[in-house]
């Protein structure tokens, strides 16, 4: 396995008194599916809300190929390369479908101020290329017929593809996925895990999800850590890690685990 | 599409000039209705440089009349106190127009200075803090000697007629519709839609908040300007709460985020001010009911009211005229 996109070492987060996430360290590597799992209020969407600068961690460190995140703001950190999907969509909902993309195209224009103002021939010319390579990106997530549409008119299925979308064109190496199945019946769950592989052999984008859906999780991750009340309860392969007692424990309660 | 075509707003932009030039030549329109008119336009500068703090950015801005002010006082100071320039003689017009544009560039200095730390602020608090600036700026103003106090700046020359405020207001509409249907308006649009998904797609949602209250400052110093060269008289009572909150009903009863929207409302409330001001005289003269013009406030709290209940997104929500949307050639 090739070099850790993604290294957390000794970081721990307290609100208040409460730990939610203590002392993790792991990697994440270059090119996998890798997954967090863990009951409800484990500290998932905590880790993620560090990774992405959105708390900063009492302690420990957050190395995104090599340099150190911890205390950027949200958005240089997604600007060097780590983009993500929430768990409750957070789509813009009066904007066009191509609108919703663009915004994420944004930071990579040079065009100031002035010259859209007066919408000269170079602002012009990035204007399309940004809505012709939008558009490419649309029709990779099979949302061509909806291009133009009102986001809030989509469907739950496409809204999350258009969440996806608007992702990668952040043009992220690291991509975190906040549960992309919740919600979805078996045949868009199918459809997704296609489209997550899909995402990391053409994009070259590491992937490091959440999810609560074991199957997905044992049908799509290449590497899985399990975590409960902060801790790290087990980690390594997921055909592996289900049989893990421990883990069992977590989800079910000691009880049926001895039965 | 063919590149001779002229965009659709320059063609409505010329009708609309054409035809209120040929009422005002024909004698038509009398200096009454002209002025009025002017108002019209000089107030859709503002409505729709407060859609793009309030409805496009999201913020809430009740200080508006504040940087007008600023405008205002400044190009005022300079083409009256420091210059001494006369609407008669032809360079004077064009120090005039520079003059109002160095109070645009002031009020965005201004809207800056607000802005940045204010704007980490959200909702009420916002609207507290601006609310609170347009008061400090009228109450500065009330206590410069130099501009007259509280007796106002008086003897202002006569610049602004149609011809210049049309061409101002004109203007104002075509750069921010650019603006707005561009990457730098989009950024804006998803700070509105979504404060932490736009950080997350990297946009950086502070520098745009600042950068939306900075345009909308700017703007609201040139209609400042072109305001007090119009009744040739700046007083801090006309930059006050009262002001304010008129173009806050323009922005929200033309639609949060439609400029077409604010330019209707602009226009319709600048009338429905001057027709409720006939009628409540009427009232009063002739009728004997005794009622003053502090009775409009009274029509346009209903007003807002009534939006609020029976139609939230105002006349337009967040649609544009066709007019005013750039059309797009890879569709």
């Amino acid at each position: 396995m090739s070099a850790p996109v993604l290294s957390i070492q000794n970081m721990s987060h307290y609100f208040g008194g409460l730990k939610a996430v203590s002392d993790f360290t792991f990697e994440v590597p270059e090119g996998v599916i890798y997954g967090l799992i863990g009951p409800n209020g484990s500290g998932k969407t905590t880790t993620f809300n560090l990774v992405t600068g959105i708390y900063t961690p009492t302690q420990g460190k957050i190395l995104f190929e090599g340099d150190d995140i911890v205390g950027m703001k949200p958005f240089k950190i997604v600007q060097k390369g780590i983009a993500r999907t929430f768990q409750n969509l957070r789509i813009f909902s009066a904007l066009s479908v191509v609108d919703n993309i663009r915004v994420a195209r944004h930071f990579t224009t040079k065009s100031g101020i002035f010259s859209s103002f007066l919408r000269l021939p170079s602002f012009l010319k990035e204007e399309a290329a940004v809505r012709d390579e939008v558009m490419e990106l649309i029709k990779l997530m099979n949302l061509e017929h909806r291009a133009n549409d009102i986001a809030k008119n989509l469907p739950y299925g496409e809204l999350r593809r258009l969440e996806v979308a608007r992702a990668l064109a952040t043009k992220p190496k690291l991509m975190l996925l906040d549960e992309p199945a919740a919600g979805m019946n078996p045949k868009e769950t199918e459809d997704l895990m296609k489209l997550v592989r899909r995402v990391r052999d053409e994009f070259k984008v590491t992937i490091f999800l959440i999810e609560h859906h074991m199957k997905f999780v044992t049908g799509i991750c290449e590497r899985v850590k399990v975590i409960d009340f902060g801790e790290t309860i087990a980690e390594g392969k997921p055909e592996d890690v289900v049989k893990d007692v421990k883990v069992l424990e977590a989800y079910l309660g000691r009880k049926a685990v001895v039965c | 599409m063919d590149k001779l075509k002229l965009p659709k707003l320059a063609i409505a932009g010329a009708i609309f000039y054409v035809i209120v030039q040929i009422l005002i030549l024909t004698g038509v329109l009398n200096g009454y209705f002209v002025v009025i008119i002017n108002r019209s336009l000089i107030f859709v500068i503002l409505a729709a440089t407060l859609n793009l703090i309030n409805g496009i950015t999201g913020q809430f801005s009740l200080g508006h009349m504040g940087f007008a002010a600023v405008g205002a006082y400044v190009s005022g100071t300079l083409t009256t106190l420091v210059f001494k320039l006369s609407p008669h003689v032809f360079t004077d017009n064009l120090i005039f127009i520079a003059a109002i544009i160095i109070g645009g560039i002031g009020a965005a200095a201004v809207g800056f200075l607000i802005g940045f730390p204010s704007l980490r602020l959200k909702g009420d608090y916002l609207a507290i803090v601006t609310l609170g600036f347009g008061e400090i700026i009228r109450t500065i103003l009330n206590n410069i000697a130099y501009v007259g106090g509280p007796r106002g700046l008086l003897g202002i020359p006569k610049f602004s007629n149609f011809t210049v405020i049309f061409l101002f207001t004109f203007f104002t509409i075509v750069l921010l519709r650019n603006l707005v249907q561009s990457s730098h308006g989009r950024a804006m649009l998803s700070i509105r839609e979504n404060e932490l998904a736009s950080e997350l797609a990297g946009v950086d949602t502070t520098k745009y908040k600042v950068l939306g209250f900075v345009v909308g400052a700017f703007f609201a110093g040139l209609a400042g300007g072109l305001l007090c060269h119009l009744l040739q008289i700046a007083h801090p009572t006309q930059y006050g709460f009262y002001a304010s909150a008129l173009i806050l009903i323009m922005v929200y009863a033309g639609g949060m985020g439609s400029l077409t929207g604010s330019i209707i409302a602009a226009f319709s409330l600048t009338f429905l001010t001057e027709g409720l001001r006939v009628g409540i005289d009427w009232l009063r003269d002739s009728v004997g009911i005794p009622i003053g013009t502090e009775w409009t406030m009274v029509v346009y709290a209903l007003l807002l009211i009534l939006i609020m209940l029976f139609r939230t997104e105002g006349l337009m929500g967040m649609r544009e005229s066709k007019i005013l949307i750039i059309e797009e050639k890879h569709v």
